[in-house]
């Protein structure tokens, strides 16, 4: 027991105590999910511009080759994750709710799925920027929901410095338990994945933070950290958001990163944890993003897993293979449940940012009555990054956006803390999320105006 | 570097092996189209205002045991008051939930009670009752809008329209005297008041116009004269103490009153100590104890930051010493919270939290 590792439980000022229902699958080891007959593989499965994609209806494929290819820098590669045929370049469903081309393959069903060009890359010998472009052409994007393209992140604008390289294992969501089980069962690709990423960054030093209810993780880590890597593992608080990357680094580094900059600002870059895994594995075998560890939890779900999926097998295939739905499923979310979004069809596909799947029933969603403000204060002292969320709740309601702007709602991170606090039932993050929509759209067509 | 090996491989059988069961409920559900965060506690506004309702509970039985049947009436008229335009309002706004059964109208019905003299007519209850509700909180849009506290409103009105029966104190019995009225209940209303009660002057009173101080023990027992919920400070505090627990209300409001008046007595008292108080006299005399737990904590009108709250509280304290020493009145607590209630939106102003990330 690293006893010492609870006398430095490090963490940041306000957030919520959500509960964190990880019970049910923290102790399930990852399983790897049978490959389904048709796999829907979204061309914009990332932030930032879709995918190209450079295969025909009719072609075929193989598991780990190249089939759409990032346009322009804010993109990303997609591989195909099942040796098939592809049938069709479609728009289909997709999480956002919208329809989005994508590329659907046939699987082909005498295919033993090995790996396309399985390969050991040998990348002590590589330069920082052909690791960089490695990781781009492995199609790497953040696994811990945002979709945000890795090598965007880990490319270090000119004049800055990336002397931190921070591991994101917080994992604050309640109830998914996919970096645990990754930080458990691939830890030595996520050791690998640090040793790349900070040649990458030439960065000092390294740091995993890891909420404390995640003990065996934080043990395991910390007995097989490699004797020469400066890395050290930064026990957390168990508190919601204690994963978003302005929490992370106050708690770590007791550094707030300054309102409206970005970590490396403070010298620091943030990746997830799984990301890191797979970027580790990518530079073992040569596999890029095809499969991903995603949490199907909830108690709408006969059989809950940590599974190792495809990316692009579709919803309704992963509750087929976890037995079904029970009686009175009425939501189902892809992410946690406190940023997650809600699914309305089940042949939407599981996609890079797919970090779990919630099945919620009647029992957990609850028809809320929205009271009027009473001022209790209880999502001021949850906002995590300070803002008054009451006040601007009620200007949101009267849609005063300039007002709002005074009131910094553009620092706003939509964590939704104030929203779970709010004994009104006012969905305040959700009325934020559409402000800074409008207000985004407003300064944009203002900024077109002057030039 | 050398790579472990790892637990994963990366080639696996093909065969899908899902499993055969035909029942297998891979059916479409009706999906419910929200946008997260999907986890909610269950308490809400509805439970918060019970809560309050409970704690005060104990603190209008302690009333019924030293004023008896009086203290019964007084609350029921002073409750059914305060009902009155609630259901008057729902009836004609067709409001989605019903304002009664959240339980604000009787927090405030019973909270106007316990600051009324025990001898008060019951047509002045309820007229208070009426007002501070019709007045205080729906005149400024219902619960949330309100600048002041209602029961305060209604208390201060009846104040200024009956300055005579609200300082008129009948002094406290125990269970013996239960079914003795404590004056002219059922006076007509605008009616001369015929009976002369018996009456007792408040320790604040005694101790302003008589110097003569009241015991400390009788204070905490509130086996003293004032209002019906004036009297039992110890049972208030305990009330306090456990919404504070249940992070009902905030225990900055209540701890930053008492402590300020604290010191201001305490100072007061090291200045003066031959015709000053102990600094206790003061906490645990007059309608303090009630004010600070019960209604400077009414979140409506009260800042909404922790350091506004300690701000607000700490204005309180000074204000209700202020009266109290120099002011023509024996007590200051009303008068202390309604003007801090004001002061509440300049507070919360000045007390806005650093946003993270700026100096
Ligand atoms: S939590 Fe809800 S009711 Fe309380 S102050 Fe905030 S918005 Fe108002
Ligand atoms: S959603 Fe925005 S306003 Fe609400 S708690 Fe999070 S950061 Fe604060």
């Amino acid at each position: 027991m690293f006893s010492f590792l609870e006398k430095h439980i490090k963490t940041f000022r306000h957030g919520i105590h959500p509960g964190d229902y990880k019970e049910t699958t923290k102790d399930l080891k990852i399983e790897r999910m049978p490959f389904a007959d048709e796999i829907i593989l979204p061309l914009s499965q990332h932030l930032g511009g879709p995918s190209k994609p450079i295969v025909k209806p009719g072609e075929k494929v193989f598991r780990g080759q190249l089939i759409a290819e990032a346009t322009g820098f804010v993109s990303s590669n997609l591989h195909a994750s099942v040796t098939g045929t592809v049938r069709a370049i479609e728009p289909r469903s997709h999480a956002s709710g919208r329809m989005v081309e994508s590329i659907i393959i046939d699987k082909d069903p005498f295919s033993p799925q090995t790996l396309f060009n399985e390969r050991t890359i040998e990348w002590e010998h590589l330069s920082p920027n052909e690791l960089l472009d490695m990781i781009k052409w492995g199609g790497f994007v953040g696994l811990g929901g945002a979709a945000f393209p890795t090598h965007v992140k880990l490319s270090v604008p000119d004049g800055k410095r990336a002397r931190f390289f921070m591991v994101n294992a917080a994992e604050c969501e309640p109830f998914l338990t996919s970096d645990h089980r990754i930080m458990l069962e691939r830890y030595h690709a996520i050791f690998a994945g640090i040793r790349i990423c900070m040649k990458i960054l030439d960065a000092e030093k390294a740091y995993i933070g890891t909420e404390i209810n995640k003990m065996e993780a934080l043990e395991l880590l910390q007995s097989a950290i490699p004797a020469d890597l400066p890395c050290e593992i930064v026990p957390l608080e168990t508190k919601y958001p204690q994963g978003a990357e302005k929490m992370l680094t106050e708690a770590v580094l007791h550094k707030e990163i300054p309102s409206g900059q970005l970590p490396i600002d403070i010298h620091v870059i943030v990746n997830n944890v799984g990301t890191v895994a797979a970027i580790g594995e990518f530079f073992q075998h040569g596999q890029p993003v095809i499969e991903r560890v995603v949490t199907v939890t909830g108690p709408g779900i006969r059989r809950p897993a940590n599974l190792m999926v495809p990316i692009g097998t579709k919803l309704s295939d992963v509750i087929e293979y976890c037995g079904g739905l029970h009686e009175h499923v009425r939501q189902i979310l892809y992410g946690g449940p406190m940023m997650g979004s809600a699914q309305m069809v089940l042949d939407v596909p599981v996609m890079k940012g797919t970090s779990g799947v919630l099945f919620l029933t009647d029992h957990e969603v609850v028809p809320r009555q929205e009271y009027p403000c009473i001022r209790c204060m209880r999502c001021v002292d949850a906002c995590p990054v300070y803002l008054n969320p009451s006040t601007l709740g009620m200007l949101a309601k009267g849609r005063f956006y300039d007002e709002m702007m005074n009131y910094h709602i553009m620092d706003c991170m939509e964590c939704g803390s104030c929203s779970y606090v709010c004994p009104s039932n006012i969905p305040l993050v959700q009325r934020f999320r559409v402000t800074k929509v409008l207000i985004r759209e407003k300064l944009a067509r203002e900024a077109k105006k002057k030039s | 570097m050398v790579f472990a090996p790892q637990p994963m491989v990366n080639s696996y059988s093909p065969t899908l092996n899902f499993s055969e069961n035909e029942n297998m409920n891979t059916q479409q559900p009706k999906l419910l189209l929200t946008t997260s965060p999907f986890l909610k506690p269950r308490q809400d506004t509805r439970f918060i205002m019970w809560q309050v309702n409970l704690a005060l509970l104990p603190v209008a039985l302690a009333a019924i045991y030293y004023f008896g049947v009086s203290a019964i009436l007084i609350i029921v008229a002073c409750v059914a008051g305060a009902l009155l335009p609630e259901w008057l309002h729902s009836r004609f706004q067709s409001a989605a939930i019903s304002p009664l059964k959240d339980g604000t109208a009787l927090i405030t019905g019973l909270l106007l009670a316990l600051t009324l003299p025990p001898s008060i007519p019951l047509w002045m209850a309820f007229l208070g009752g009426v007002s501070a509700i019709g007045i205080g909180k729906l005149l400024f849009g219902g619960i949330g809008y309100n600048a002041f506290n209602p029961a305060l409103v209604g208390r201060a009105i009846l104040q200024a329209a009956f300055p005579q029966a609200m300082t008129t104190w009948a002094p406290h019995t125990d269970l013996n005297g239960f079914s003795v009225l404590r004056g002219d209940l059922f006076a007509l209303p605008f009616a001369q008041r015929s009976v002369d009660a018996v009456t007792e002057a408040t320790p604040l009173a005694k101790m302003k116009f008589d110097a003569m101080i009241t015991a400390l023990p009788d204070l905490l027992r509130g086996s003293t004269a004032g209002s019906l919920g004036e009297t039992s400070a110890l049972i208030i505090l305990l009330a306090g103490v456990y919404l504070a627990s249940r992070r009902i209300l905030s225990w900055r409001i209540p701890v930053s009153i008492l402590a300020t008046v604290f010191v201001l007595a305490g100072v007061t008292y090291w200045l003066a100590p031959d015709t000053q108080p102990q600094p206790l006299f003061h906490l645990f005399s007059g309608g303090l104890m009630l004010g600070a737990v019960f209604m400077a904590t009414d979140p409506v009108t009260s800042p909404i930051t922790q350091r506004g709250c300690v701000i607000f509280g700490i204005g309180i304290g000074v204000i209700v010493m202020v009266i109290r020493l120099f002011g023509g009145l024996p007590e200051g607590v009303m008068y202390s919270i309604l003007i801090m209630n004001a002061m509440t939106p300049l507070i919360d102003r000045v007390a806005q939290p650093r946003i993270y990330g700026t100096e």
